[in-house]
């Protein structure tokens, strides 16, 4: 492997490399309209208190599900609530949900695949059944497991999403770390006298770090819809904070009477958040991995 | 590796893999903060009354106890007794698995079948508007969740076109009867399968009646991973040597897309539906929720409502086996059609 083919698994390369739309074509568009629609939902989300026309959790600020109107633009729900305050602030949750879940993700998944498949022996073995089992779970369910018991709450919510996610980061960094420690310039830097601290965090850690990032963000999009779903099932957050996943579990109830701005707006914020990560995740793969790139 | 020796392989590598899921399974449920027992009576019991439902259930036993007394009955088949009225979760498990069953299959034929229409025809037309859109499509696919989709193809279809029936599994108190041997029925409990066998029409148009919405709002969800898949297989095949060939021998387009090319994708579409597996099964839950279908997804929501740990914690070992299972048989499939693997 050249120099240059070496300097292009590195993450401030990959940067420039999407900005320069020209050389990355489509996945490039797909991680800048990604990036752009998670940026505008965050800023959305930050600044909700101020720009929503009225308190999201405040009933009767109207009348009871009224459609779409010039002073209520996307309508009202059966307790008289506005939804597009709803809308404007339900995204909090998913966010702090979807951050913390990631960064759980990030603090077990990183060093156990980084330290078993570099140190290989039993201690790959062990780490790769035990995650493979994990991983061949399915995910809501166990998510739904851990949920129930932990109780309502969104760190209870973010770890039970982690534990699922977690093996996805491990088979990534794993199968990333197995190649790249037995290229030439690994060999080299031991040849040199590096030891396994050094080689691992110096020559193997700074290769494997796109790919995280790769992952990361596909975890965000599944971390939201899952997030979602536990909601959908009963485990979600009391109903005292405003949630397009409560909001969406709410109006099925409601569908027959015909009302379907209640859903309909929650539900396509939804998909726009979980969209806009994926454009991310999926962009940044191609480029990361340009066979696929076709 | 003989094929024999490799299913010997496979199955010494799934034992411990079960092993640990059980285990994994059962320490969620008694070692994670909360005890089931008291979370179940949402902490309002009276000590004596929680010290009988413990007795009751075996949930006062030491744990190592209750682990033994755990996989012991799982070997017999037992999953446990529900929370809620004692009765035994196996009972309900195997009578709720068959509408589960029947949506993954109807749901599996949307998605393939689907997946590698709009993949190959992806494919076909490399890098023009009819590729990217399809593209896209699979994108949005992947990032709508699945019972939105089904609420908005129950409001349309259900609720304003009148067409299709917005939840459920049939007329109430109908159901299709079964295969007639010897004067007595043997139903499977798949509706579209059982009316065939009973050999009634009407029965087999409702069941299919009632099997669109939702097994098309699954499809829809999971369909994009297959169209990813057969497009990026088949801009590699249709590459290759064998493809020129038939070409140059003046075959039709169509004949060596879909007759040529797309017969070589078929292996790793199928790895693809193993690996699936479990997101069916986790989007069946979500979608039976939505279209009130009594499925296993369906009771275990309503287990969840009911805080019955015991009776969650036998759904959740049963999927786990379910996919473990699927799993084990899509590797040996993948084995027997493809010798490389067992290298």
């Amino acid at each position: 492997m050249s120099d240059d083919q070496t300097r292009g698994r590195m993450l401030v390369p990959l940067m420039q490399r999407i900005i320069s739309l020209e050389q990355s074509g489509l996945a490039g568009w797909a991680v800048l309209s990604g990036t752009a629609i998670v940026v505008v939902l965050a800023i959305m989300t930050i600044f909700s208190p101020l720009i929503s026309p009225h308190n999201p959790i405040a009933i009767n600020v109207g009348p009871i599900l009224s459609p779409p109107s010039y002073q209520f633009p996307l309508g009202t729900n059966h307790l008289g609530q506005d939804m597009l305050s709803r809308v404007i602030s339900g995204g909090a949750i998913m966010f702090q949900v979807s951050v913390i879940s990631v960064i759980v993700c990030l603090i077990i998944g990183v060093p156990i695949g980084l330290f078993a498949s570099f140190a290989g022996g039993y201690a790959d073995k062990l780490a790769s059944l035990v995650m493979d089992s994990i991983y061949a779970f399915p995910g809501l369910v166990l998510a739904i497991a851990i949920a129930a018991m932990l109780g309502p709450g969104v760190i209870n919510m973010a770890i039970s999403i982690a534990v699922v996610y977690v093996p996805s980061y491990f088979r990534i960094i794993r199968s990333q770390v197995l190649t790249i420690k037995e290229l030439p310039y690994v060999e080299a830097a031991r040849m040199m006298g590096a030891n396994g601290r050094t080689t691992l965090f110096r020559y193997v850690l700074p290769n494997v770090v796109p790919s995280i990032v790769a992952v990361a963000t596909i975890n965000f999009a599944d971390a939201i819809l899952t997030a979602a779903g536990l909601t959908f099932v009963g485990l979600g957050l009391p109903v005292s904070t405003p949630d397009w996943g409560w909001d969406l579990t709410y109006g099925r109830r409601l569908l027959t009477s015909g009302t379907w701005w209640v859903i309909a707006f929650p539900g396509l914020m939804v998909v726009l958040l979980a969209l806009g990560f994926t454009l991310i995740g999926e962009g940044l793969s191609e480029l990361y991995n340009p066979r696929l790139q076709r | 590796m003989s094929l024999r020796s490799y299913i010997i392989a496979r199955i010494l590598l799934t034992i411990p893999m079960i092993m640990l899921l059980l285990t994994f399974v059962f320490l969620i449920i008694r070692v994670l903060p909360g005890d089931p027992a008291s979370l179940h009576f949402e902490k309002n019991a009276s000590p004596a009354t929680l010290l009988a439902f413990k007795r009751e259930l075996g949930l006062d036993k030491p744990l190592l106890i209750q682990y033994f007394d755990y996989l012991a009955g799982l070997v017999r088949g037992d999953f446990g007794k529900s929370m809620q009225d004692f009765s035994p979760v196996s009972q309900q498990i195997f009578s709720a698995f068959p509408a589960t069953l029947e949506l993954a299959i109807a749901s599996t034929i949307i998605m393939v079948v689907l997946g590698i229409l709009l993949g190959a025809t992806a494919a076909r037309s490399y890098n023009t508007a009819e590729d990217h859109s399809i593209r896209i499509f699979g994108t949005v696919s992947y990032a709508i969740p699945v019972f939105f989709l089904g609420e908005v193809l129950i409001m349309i279809f259900g609720i304003y076109l009148r067409w299709l029936p917005a939840g459920g599994r049939m007329y109430p108190g109908i159901s299709p009867a079964g295969l007639l041997i010897g004067g007595q029925r043997y139903a499977t409990g798949l509706y579209v399968l059982d009316s065939l066998l009973e050999g009634d029409m009407y029965k087999l148009y409702l069941s299919i009646r009632y099997l669109i919405l939702p097994s098309l709002a699954l499809g829809l969800v999971l369909c994009g991973i297959f169209i990813r898949l057969t497009r990026s297989n088949m801009l590699e095949t249709l590459q290759l040597d064998f493809v020129t060939a038939a070409r140059a021998r003046g075959l039709k387009e169509r004949t060596v897309v879909y007759g040529y090319a797309l017969r070589n994708a078929f292996l790793p579409i199928l790895t693809m539906m193993g690996l699936q597996f479990a997101a069916l099964l986790a989007g069946a839950i979500l979608t039976e929720t939505t279209f009130s279908w009594p499925g296993l997804g369906r009771y275990l929501v309503d287990r969840i409502s009911f805080r019955d740990y015991t009776a969650i914690q036998g759904v959740v070992v049963f999927f786990g086996l379910l996919v473990t299972a699927v799993s084990f048989v899509v590797d040996i499939l993948y084995a027997y059609l493809d010798p490389r693997i067992r290298l």
